[in-house]
């Protein structure tokens, strides 16, 4: 196992020096000058601007300013906004949570729905209920969310009523972020209303970045049950008289989960992509919308240290999802 | 019923199916997936056919009719069937021109990324040792970024539009292709097919390319089909974020986009682009459905 462990941290070393070649070089390739991008002035005297260079550092050869980047990256200097003068770090780990907890809600929720429908659909093989759960599972599949999100905009928050459009929770309610998870810090600040609120804030997000992952989920469910659902062991299990329950809900679905959480872990980057539209259909203030904000207002160091940060987090969970996978499945080791 | 008792036919006369009869036989038996080709078929004639089929031009503003309701709706009329948008431009021819950009885009970006990464998959995998491990390692760093992110930033580099946007996403796709070619290749090359071919002579170009890719194609045909309804879908969301097409150009996202602040006023202009979006991508996943069920063996046979 300890072999294992360290065969994917090696891995991982080239990984993350080729993510920080892209994301040291992304500020290069701009059109434009880096000075006048970093220190967004328009016009500047020919002196200035030697004089700025020098005092980023850029007039240094390429190597050496890259190396200084990547020492900074592992002192956890990711560099600061040019337009609030923050460090990208700081706004990161303030608003990463709002992301965190959405996409955490949205993968439960595609989890939950998404497996027994899976498994109802292959155990009901041809029927019209697997038919047409497959059905919604590809319209799901097909979705453009940012287009489904202004959807449930109109009916739910323009038409009935029921949610609000735009942010994490009421303006009346204010507490101190204890986990900057809306949901448990309004639990924990004990205002009456204030998780009711919370959860009708994040309702239409979670819907909305849940329905990919829960078409694939769905999908990948069926088909993994219907392949063990073939296989001499189930046959046995069932030859032995044990209830249907069982022979599905332990035996089969126990070795149907092994595709099923690898898709699973797939979905990380699935979720993070459909976070920036999320994000940005909701006025939900995560990482996503940060991103998308920053590309538009031009502050290309939080785009760069943000690229670094977010895929950082892309390779440790699948770091985790690998590690977790060769844990139940000690085949893969080898 | 014609194909069934053709294939019954051959069965019984001894000769074996032609490659088409039999994929089509499959195909054919996915009522989804002839839908999802009629349906696609049907877009595409509206986009080659788009300045015949369209009612009214895609660009003339008629500042007379502003955010006309669709004809089933008071106040809405035959004129303009899907109503119009804020500066009384036709909604239905529009999305008629739109589907244009959309197929172009799926066209373009699956040809790109096929192309490359077919190519790049075929070196890895035929040739394997440092050359193969450069090559995956480089595969792993794009697929460290989550692809609309890493699109986005492309675009932001390389400047907003719709052949940047085509760039980005073909760029982002890609590495599914190589990992695909390359582990298709790997199970191929040791087998005995492969080994004659070499012992008798041939080339590694033309191991690469005339012995071994044939054999390959069946999971890259199925993946292309995912690719392009992906790069449609990838193509509207940066048009929608204001990084894809830029307006006035009738593409369903930048259509969508512009159309955003009108939501509580008229539902009809952010409906309709979004609905012929999924529609497109619905048809081609379907599609996809079937081509896997013809084109895989280990289906076939449940």
């Amino acid at each position: 196992m300890f072999r294992f462990i360290f065969g994917r941290l090696a891995v991982l070393i080239p990984t993350f020096l080729g993510v920080s070649i892209i994301a040291f070089s992304f500020i290069r390739l701009l059109p434009g000058d880096p000075v006048m991008l970093m220190s967004g002035e328009r016009v500047m005297s020919p002196e200035r601007h030697t004089q700025i260079m020098h005092q980023l550092g850029l007039d240094r050869p390429m190597y050496v300013q890259y190396f200084d980047y990547l020492t900074g990256l592992l002192t956890g200097d990711f560099g600061s906004s040019i337009v609030t003068k923050r460090p990208v770090l700081d706004d990161f780990l303030q608003l990463f949570p709002a992301t965190l907890e959405l996409a955490l809600c949205a993968i439960i929720v595609a989890m939950v729905l998404g497996i027994p429908a899976g498994v109802f659909a292959a155990v009901k093989r041809g029927t019209w209920f697997d038919q047409s759960i497959m059905g919604v599972a590809l319209v799901g599949y097909s979705m453009p969310i940012f287009w489904w999100g202004l959807l449930l905009i109109i009916f739910f928050s323009g038409y009935l009523g029921w949610t609000p459009v735009s942010g994490r929770i009421s303006a009346m309610y204010f507490f101190p972020p204890v986990t900057g998870f809306m949901l448990i810090d309004s639990l924990l600040s004990g205002q009456t209303g204030a998780f009711k609120s919370a959860a009708t804030y994040l309702i239409l997000p979670t819907v909305v970045l849940s329905t990919i992952p829960l078409a694939v989920i769905a999908r990948q469910t069926r088909s993994a049950m219907l392949e063990v659902l073939g296989e001499d062991y189930v046959r046995t299990a069932r030859a032995k008289g044990l209830s249907p329950f069982r022979v599905i809900g332990v035996h089969a679905l126990r070795n149907a989960m092994i595709p099923v959480i690898t898709t699973i872990g797939l979905q990380v980057g699935v979720l993070l992509a459909g976070a920036i539209l999320t994000e940005s259909i909701f006025s939900w203030p995560g990482i996503g919308k940060w991103m998308v904000d920053s590309v538009f207002k031009r502050d290309y160091a939080v785009v760069q240290g943000g690229l670094m940060l977010i895929a950082g987090v892309i390779m440790i969970v699948n770091l985790v999802v690998d590690l977790l996978y060769g844990w139940i499945n000690p085949r893969i080791r080898h | 019923m014609s194909i069934v008792q053709n294939t019954a036919e051959t069965k019984t006369g001894g000769t074996p199916p032609s490659g088409l009869s039999e994929f089509w036989y499959y195909f054919s038996r996915n009522k989804g997936a002839v839908i999802g080709l009629f349906v696609f078929l049907f877009i595409l004639f509206m986009a080659i056919f788009a300045p015949f089929v369209a009612p009214h031009s895609p660009s003339i503003q008629n500042r007379e009719l502003l955010l006309l309701p669709p004809v089933f709706q008071q106040g809405g009329s035959w004129g303009h069937i899907l109503g119009t948008d804020a500066v009384g431009r036709d909604i239905l021819s529009r999305i008629i021109y739109g589907a244009r950009f959309s197929l172009f885009i799926g066209l373009v970006v699956v040809t790109l990324s096929v192309v490359s990464g077919v190519l790049i998959g075929l070196v890895a995998g035929y040739f394997r040792g440092k050359v193969d491990t450069f090559i995956m390692r480089i595969m792993d760093i794009i697929l460290a970024f989550p692809s609309l992110l890493l699109a986005l930033v492309l675009v932001a580099v390389l400047g907003p539009g719709l052949l940047n946007a085509m760039i980005a996403i073909s760029l982002v796709n890609q590495p599914h292709f190589v990992r695909l070619t390359r582990a298709a290749v790997m199970t191929e090359k040791s087998k005995d097919y492969v080994v004659g071919s070499k012992v008798a002579g041939a080339g590694t170009l033309r191991l690469m390319f005339l012995t071994i890719l044939p054999n390959c194609l069946a999971p890259l045909i199925v993946q292309a089909t995912l690719a392009f309804s992906a790069a449609i879908l990838d193509a509207a969301a940066l048009g929608f974020l204001g990084m894809g097409a830029q307006p006035p150009t009738p593409e369903w996202g930048t259509m969508l986009a512009e159309a955003r602040e009108f939501i509580q006023r008229a539902w009809w202009v952010v409906t309709f682009p979004g609905l012929a979006i999924l529609i497109t991508v619905l048809a081609i996943n379907l599609m996809g459905d079937g081509l896997r069920d013809a084109l895989d063996p280990k289906l076939k046979r449940s």
